[in-house]
């Protein structure tokens, strides 16, 4: 197993199937009375969060607790860019206090891949979401809940439709989604497709109705009202026409189909409220997985560091 | 003791020579030249240059002497073989006025190092609305003939305009960072694929080409002598190379950065490689050194620019952009032009010397190694490998990108009028 999870990419085919596969295990703990395992007993993860975000802050949290790990939450809000505490000296307080693990999500592309690599700790680092790079335990969670429901990834087509440019969701399931052999297509105005998409392991598309009907999941990006200032779509009620999913193009979808959204949506916008409400919608089941996916990387990461715990079971080498 | 005469060193790498150095001037050349009195260098398996001239250095004083002064910064101009360096305007206060650039001048004077040539503001505060006292900064004792906004674009066409044709009257040039800057909001790196992987805003290479083929066309409408800057894509070449073809006024300049390091090296996100312009693909890497060797780009300058460690101690977004370039210019140089055969040392040694000397008006700098020349001289051993050390700099900052890389070369002397600046590779 890889010792820092910094990016989807770092995750081999192997990797990502065994974090499914533990994730699997993590989320029948949760079906028992006593929903907590000693495994991570007497180590330390910290959230170190330089954004506001509720939702993965908690699962984080609930995760290490479930493992019997002892969470801090560092809320360091206001990043080095507004005066506050650089980085680097946030990253030698952890260091001083013994973080087995660090958990960051931070404004700044690259900034966990800075912490883990720039000297300034030695704890295992793994990325909640930096800037508008990457997101990989969301989109292990999005992979997990998909295998639920369709299987094998191996041959799925799987739509992702939205601000591909400025998401960090969209760049970590293009590269999973591919690794684990699904064929993906980023569905978005050309504005909102970064420069340079050709390299990426995906397809291509600008035309929603032609994707909807070979689609075994549609994952919708939030889309900020605000990027219409900058010209990358002219409305709200523009980009709704022609991007946002409605109950007439979720009738273009294969009965087996699941309707996704990484959180938190703006119904009416990129997905209707009829839409996100459907049997189809898997959205907040996506919420639940996302508790038992982050358990299993917890575990992997930790257990297989060089840290000595006589309740962990190492399961793999540090790679 | 009067003079210096130096041993058989390889005048721009050709034959080998003796240089008598006297009063300040190349006082004889020859074979087999002795002089009474005259400290003797031993420059066998050397090449001596005439010394070098860089048109875009970053010494930060006033203002930002936590980062560089102009004693620092021009110890690392002479440790690189530099006589003479152009020191840019975007200084606190900005060098916008006659009393700031005589202050940089003065400063260069005193510590003797190098000559230091103020470039001054092309607008008040390069803030781009209203010109700054041109002709006062020319007129001073620093004789300002350079102008530019480096930094930031003179990106209104009039007042490009303007400023092109009002340095006129005193053989001027305006330097353009050409940076269109709607199109780089926010921009952190080079737009391409690893942009988009990255997550990093792009900084794409229309914004500088859009901006160089306007001031181009400008330049010609108005008869008047424009350099660009720094110039960082395959695309620039091509305009400066078309422009130059119609026989138009244009000058521009590479760093060494940009003809040796690649975008690739963002995938570090280690802010040592954050620079503006960003560094781009290996084609680009290509076409300027092409563009060099065959003369479309005219030299190559440094911009040396210092940065204190916790402007780069951090995350890429919040890092400061620029690199250091005076200590390792001419290594990078012989690494990307001279050992791939693009360049011999003689061309060398106008697109270091000669070259950004006219460009700059720079006078006694960039004339040949004959009797009677300004003694300025570079000694440079080619055969020598080193691996660069950050903390071995005489500058004040660290910023260096090329840190643990083995490079080629090593200055040996410098002299400025005469007189070592450098002497075994040491400061004197």
């Amino acid at each position: 197993m890889i010792r820092h999870l910094l990016s989807a990419g770092d995750l081999s085919r192997d990797d990502a199937v065994t974090v499914l596969d533990t994730a699997t295990e993590m989320l029948s703990l949760a079906d028992r009375t006593i929903k907590k395992s000693p495994v991570l007993r007497g180590r330390t993860v910290v959230n170190l969060f330089f954004e506001d975000s509720t939702r993965t802050r908690i699962s984080f949290e609930a995760a290490a607790k479930r493992l019997s790990a002892d969470v801090i939450n560092f809320a360091a809000k206001g990043s080095s860019l507004s005066k506050g505490e650089s980085l680097k000296d946030t990253a030698l307080t952890l260091e001083a206090m013994g973080a087995d693990a660090v958990v960051v999500r931070h404004g700044s592309s690259g900034a966990p891949h800075r912490l883990a690599n720039s000297g300034w700790v030695r704890s295992t680092v793994v990325n909640a979401g930096d800037g508008t790079h990457e997101h990989p335990t969301q989109a292990l969670l999005d992979a997990f809940t998909m295998r639920r429901h369709l299987g094998d990834l191996d041959g799925r087509r799987i739509a992702i439709v939205g601000d591909v440019l400025h998401s960090r969701v969209a760049r970590s399931n293009a590269l999973l989604l591919s690794t684990l052999g699904a064929e993906v297509t980023l569905v978005a105005p050309p504005t909102l497709l970064p420069v340079g998409i050709a390299s990426w392991p995906v397809a291509t598309s600008y035309d929603l109705d032609a994707t909807l009907p070979k689609a075994d999941a549609v994952m919708m990006l939030r889309v900020q009202r605000e990027r219409m200032n900058d010209a990358y779509f002219p409305t709200v009620r523009e980009y709704s026409r022609r991007y946002g999913l409605d109950a007439r193009r979720m009738g273009l979808l294969p009965e087996h189909s699941l309707v996704m959204h990484p959180g938190p949506m703006i119904r009416g916008m990129e997905i209707s409220a009829d839409v996100a409400d459907s049997p189809r919608s898997v959205i907040v089941e996506q919420v639940s997985n996302g508790v038992a996916v982050r358990m299993a990387v917890l575990y992997l990461l930790l257990s297989g560091s060089s840290h000595d715990s006589s309740d962990s079971e190492p399961q793999e080498d540090d790679a | 003791m009067t003079g210096y005469l130096i041993k058989g060193a390889r005048i721009e790498g050709g034959d080998q020579a003796d240089l008598l150095l006297r009063d300040g001037v190349v006082a004889e050349v020859g074979s087999g030249l002795s002089a009474a009195g005259a400290e003797v260098v031993d420059a066998d398996g050397l090449v001596a240059l005439p010394g070098l001239v860089d048109l875009h250095t970053h010494l930060r004083e006033p203002g930002r002497e936590d980062a560089e002064t102009v004693e620092t910064g021009t110890q690392a101009a002479a440790r690189g073989g530099f006589t003479a360096v152009h020191a840019m305007a975007n200084t606190d206060p900005v060098a916008d006025t006659a009393g700031v650039v005589e202050q940089v001048w003065r400063l260069g004077r005193e510590a003797g190092y190098c000559d230091v040539r103020p470039v001054g503001a092309v607008t008040v505060g390069l803030g781009g609305e209203r010109l700054a006292e041109l002709g006062a900064m020319a007129d001073s004792a620093a004789a300002v003939r350079v102008f530019s906004d480096d930094g930031r674009c003179v990106s209104d066409a009039v007042l490009m305009r303007r400023a092109l044709e009002y340095v006129k009257a005193f053989d001027g040039v305006v330097a353009q960072h050409a940076q269109e800057p709607r199109l780089t909001e926010d921009a952190q790196m080079n737009e391409g694929e690893l942009s988009g992987v990255l997550g990093l805003t792009g900084w794409p290479a229309v914004a500088e080409e859009a901006i160089i083929a306007r001031d181009c066309l400008l330049s010609a409408h108005v008869g008047s002598r424009l350099h660009v800057c720094h110039v960082s894509t395959a695309g620039s070449v091509e305009i400066v190379r078309w422009a130059k073809g119609k026989g138009w006024a244009v000058t521009a300049e590479v760093t060494p950065h940009h003809l040796l390091l690649t975008d690739e090296l963002a995938t570090t996100y280690d802010p040592v490689y954050k620079v503006n312009p960003p560094l781009r693909t290996h084609d680009d890497v290509e076409a300027l050194r092409e563009g060099l060797a065959d003369g479309t780009i005219d030299c190559v300058a440094t911009d040396h620019a210092p940065h204190p460690s916790e402007d780069k101690d951090c995350e890429w977004a919040a890092a400061a952009f620029g690199m250091l370039g005076l200590e390792t210019a001419l290594s990078v140089v012989q690494e990307a032009m001279v050992e791939t055969g693009l360049l011999d040392w003689a061309g060398v040694a106008d697109r270091m010397s000669a070259r950004p000397a006219r460009i700059g008006r720079v006078e006694d700098h960039g004339r040949g190694l004959e009797a009677g020349a300004p003694a300025q001289l570079t000694l440079v051993d080619p055969s020598a490998r080193r691996p660069v050390d950050p903390a071995d700099s005489a500058s004040l900052s660290r910023n260096t990108p090329y840190a643990r890389r083995e490079l080629p070369g090593r200055v040996v002397g410098t002299f400025l009028r005469g007189r070592p600046t450098v002497l075994d590779g040491k400061l004197q």
